[in-house]
């Protein structure tokens, strides 16, 4: 009984436990001081770090001498002076070309468009310069100095215009990279390698958690590596990828798929009881689910992905980002090409809807942890086969009513694997 | 010395009336002072080192038009405060006008036949100076003929001349520094001509063989080379001026003796990014010269279509921007506003708009046939009476610092270098398709490698399907 019973708690992630084997940034070591921060504190210690390490470097953008609208740029004009950290005048054209001339001249420029949503003045910009410049001129010029930081994604009441989730557009773009931090310590090390990488780099930052996201965040100056995804929570049975603040959705869509316990648990005093409503939960729950944040989408680790789906045999992908054309398409087609034979199942993309972003109906559009949980990769095929063995069981437990409950869970759990 | 310190006292006082500004009664009361300008913008008296040989007044601010004429009343005696400044008031309603009753002349040297105007506001050009520059631009005449040729003959899949713009081309360089980054639209080659860029560089570059410092990755006439401070030619319209001014800011930080000098034509004063640019270079105070070749066409286009100002030269103010009009084929006129400028802009660190008035002779390119959309006898005219390189050779000539001879022994053996470089450029080695690859970020990614090398077993596997002589 113990022992199947522990091979039943070694397969599955205790609910409530620490995220797996979270594989921790390098560089902090347990020994450095850290500090309780928000995404845009991190952010703003980041940018302190960047401009004192290199005084070549500059930050610009609308509003960002006070300090700026999300306070991502709070105490560096007074710092840095006015010189190196200003306002520009209300043109996103003329920022990013801005940053552009400065970077070609050997600087850096980490320049801010206050919304992604009106990251698109830029676009010209972006994809026909910066993203061309080093390859059109022999490498002769290159403006790998230029890092542009946005804030994007919903934030519950942005609507239209200050929610927009616009990476697919960038990540179709060679000669320009697409960076996403999922948390405050996070998006530190990752501004400052974008900030430090050698090609122009646009960094979006979820809105959302500037505030709501609270983490230690290590005080040293330290770097995440650039396109190189993370385990951050490991699991057998499905592949969860995501970035951004979209990954705090699928963290809580894994912990409800894998509670199993408790309820098994239940059943005991409740055979009589058992519903089919219970069955369905039996049959959902109980998925050790591998979650993935991808940080860097362009270019991405697609080998990190693709271990993972041989493994699990299934995938999940979540964005906020309309469903048509997002990246998900992207990372869906990849893995198809890589793990056909591996796959028990048709890849899943649970999104953003066809829509512009609503307001009113932002809790509709949105991929809510509901939406993960009851899609398809999530729950039928899985469901099937439990579904036959737990009817199967039911039918036998009744004529043994008597016998103990635990040993029949235990075999019908036995039996999945 | 004392010659030219008078020239320059002249070149003072000439400047005012060149710039015919005077012409506009301006009344003006004394306890309202003008909102726009600054008194860091008033008459900045600018005194160059010993090594330059002229001295100049920033006057053009002190002599701009009000935009409004000012009646007497007492009103205008009160002013109100607002967050721009203090303004006054009228109660007078009027609007400005939509347009100056007169144009803004255009600052020329010389006329028509080589001679010149006047000695007031014309800084002396050495012969040195002078055989250099005329040397270029027969040459920047031949290469165009040459490669247009050669295009014609399916040589080069695609070529741009700057017929009728060799004066803009190489006065302008001429009056630069070596050190002065320059981003140009694309035509205006001769720019990089007059640095040193050798007529094999060019033909590399259009026929995108090995040689070719772009590596072979654009369409011909997509010139750039560092080492000329060149910036790389890209196709979409006015995308450089925002650069220019981040270029000219990265000068300013670094205190460099040297500014930012972009090119712009007619149409491409129309995109957003002029109006970004210099509004950028305004508030940044960024050493930058903006030079607008005013050529009258963007491809069928005629300015008439493209906008409604007077040019370009009236929409400098609007950004606080110092600005002059210039005969565009006059390279004495070219010469002598684009040192000043360059001068300006890098002495009080501010940029300046210069727009050179002149004529597109040629098509816009190969792809074009510009008779389809104007008459011939319009080309014929600009190319044959307004022709700037014979203009300048007058001069020269007049000088007697050039002579038929000179003449015929430039062009020909022009020519003859020029065919011998296309023919060796085209016979040169392609670029390794590895280049295909390369420089797409600054190390190739694991993307790019899996692509090349799935490529390149295609191609070992089909190779009657590619082109030949590209080394795998």
């Amino acid at each position: 009984m113990a022992s199947l019973l522990g091979r039943f708690c070694r397969k599955l992630v205790v609910p409530g436990s620490a995220h797996g084997s979270r594989m921790i940034s390098t560089t902090a070591c347990d020994s450095e001081a850290v500090k309780s921060l928000n995404l845009y504190s991190a952010i703003n210690q980041a940018l302190h770090i960047a401009l004192e390490t290199d005084p070549r470097s500059y930050v610009f953008g609308e509003d960002v001498g006070f300090g700026g609208v999300f306070r991502c740029t709070t105490g560096l004009a007074e710092r840095f002076g006015k010189n190196r950290v200003f306002n520009t005048p209300l043109c996103e054209q003329g920022i990013v070309g801005f940053g552009i001339g400065l970077a070609a001249m050997g600087n850096r420029a980490v320049v801010e468009i206050q919304f992604a949503d009106y990251i698109y003045p830029a676009f010209d910009q972006i994809v026909n310069e910066a993203a061309k410049f080093r390859y059109r001129s022999g490498n002769q010029f290159n403006c790998g100095g230029l890092t542009i930081r946005a804030p994007y994604g919903a934030v519950g009441h942005g609507g239209h215009y200050h929610s927009q989730s616009p990476e697919a557009f960038f990540c179709h773009v060679p000669g320009i990279k697409v960076v996403i931090p999922r948390s405050p310590r996070e998006a530190k090390g990752l501004l400052l390698s974008s900030i430090r990488d050698p090609n122009p780099v646009v960094f979006f930052e979820p809105k959302w958690l500037y505030r709501q996201a609270v983490e230690e965040v290590p005080e040293h100056d330290y770097m995440i590596p650039l396109s190189q995804a993370e385990v951050i929570r490991e699991g057998n049975d499905i592949t969860l990828v995501g970035w951004g603040a979209q990954l705090t959705v699928m963290e809580q869509a894994c912990l409800d798929a894998e509670k199993v316990l408790d309820f098994i648990f239940q059943l005991k005093d409740n055979w009589f009881k058992v519903s089919n409503m219970g069955l369905e939960l039996i049959m959902q729950e109980g998925i050790s689910c591998e979650l993935i944040d991808l940080k860097t989408l362009l270019p991405w680790d697609k080998e990190t992905v693709e271990a993972s789906v041989k493994k699990t045999g299934r995938l999940l992908i979540s964005h906020e980002a309309p469903v048509t054309g997002g990246f998900g398409a992207e990372i869906s087609a990849t893995i198809l090409e890589r793990c056909f034979l591996k796959l028990e199942a048709p890849v899943s993309r649970v999104c953003g809807l066809d829509t512009p972003f609503p307001l009113v109906f932002e809790p509709f559009y949105m991929p809510t942890k509901n939406k993960a949980s009851s899609s398809s990769s999530l729950s039928s095929p899985l469901k099937k086969k439990r579904h036959y063995l737990i009817m199967g069981l039911h039918v036998w437990c009744r004529y043994w009513m008597q016998s103990s409950p635990l040993l029949i869970t235990s075999h019908s759990i036995c039996f999945f694997r | 010395m004392a010659m030219l310190f008078a020239r320059s006292r002249n070149l003072v006082s000439s400047l005012r009336q060149n710039l015919g500004l005077s012409a506009i009664l301006i009344k003006r009361n004394h306890s309202s002072p003008r909102p726009v300008f600054t008194n860091y913008q008033l008459s900045s008296r600018v005194f160059l080192d010993p090594s330059t040989s002229f001295r100049h007044e920033s006057t053009a601010v002190e002599t701009q038009p009000d935009l409004v004429q000012q009646s007497d009343h007492e009103d205008d005696a009160q002013e109100l405060d607002f967050p721009g400044g203090k303004v006054g008031y009228t109660s007078e309603m009027k609007f400005i006008p939509e347009s100056s009753s007169r144009r803004i002349p255009c600052y020329r040297v010389l006329n028509e036949h080589g001679k010149i105007i006047s000695d007031r506001d014309f800084i002396p050009v050495s012969e040195k100076l002078a055989v250099r520059m005329y040397e270029q631009m027969a040459t920047l005449q031949v290469m165009d003929h040459i490669f247009y040729e050669a295009q014609r003959q399916g040589r080069i899949s695609f070529y741009l001349t700057s017929v009728g713009e060799e004066a803009i081309n190489i006065a302008s360089a001429a009056a630069l520094s070596p050190e002065d980054v320059v981003l140009p639209q694309y035509r205006e080659p001769g720019v990089l001509l007059w640095r040193g860029f050798t007529l094999e560089e060019f033909a590399n570059q259009c026929f995108g063989n090995k040689a070719d410092y772009g590596k072979g990755r654009q369409m011909p006439i997509h010139y750039g080379s560092n080492q000329h401070n060149y910036f790389t030619v890209s196709s979409p319209i006015a995308t450089q001026l925002p650069q220019a001014a981040g270029v000219g800011y990265a000068l300013k930080m670094e205190k460099k003796n040297a500014c930012a000098v972009t090119f712009i034509g007619d149409g491409g004063t129309s995109e957003g990014d002029f109006h970004a640019g210099l509004n950028f270079a305004a508030v940044m105070e960024a050493p930058v010269v903006f030079i607008c070749r005013n050529n009258g066409w963007a491809i069928s286009t005629h300015i008439s279509e493209q906008f409604r100002s007077d040019g370009i030269v009236v929409k400098g103010q609007a950004y606080g921007i110092r600005s002059i009009r210039v005969d565009g084929n006059d390279a004495l006129a070219v010469y002598n506003a684009v040192r000043s400028a360059r001068e300006m802009a890098v002495k009080e660190q501010r940029p300046i708009l210069i727009e050179a008035m002149t004529y597109r002779v040629g098509h816009h390119s190969t792809s074009d046939d510009s008779t389809k959309y104007r008459e011939a006898d319009e080309i014929q005219y600009w190319k044959m009476s307004r022709n700037p390189v014979n203009r300048f050779k007058k001069w020269v000539e007049d000088n007697g610092w050039w002579s038929e001879e000179d003449e015929s022994k430039l062009r020909s053996s022009t020519r003859k270098q020029l065919l011998q470089a296309i023919q060796a450029a085209e016979k040169w080695e392609k670029q390794p398709l590895t280049e295909l690859f390369n420089d797409v970020y600054d190390v190739k990614t694991k993307n790019l490698e899996e692509q090349e090398v799935g490529l390149k077993a295609l191609v070992e596997k089909q190779p009657q399907d590619y082109p030949t002589g590209f080394h795998i």
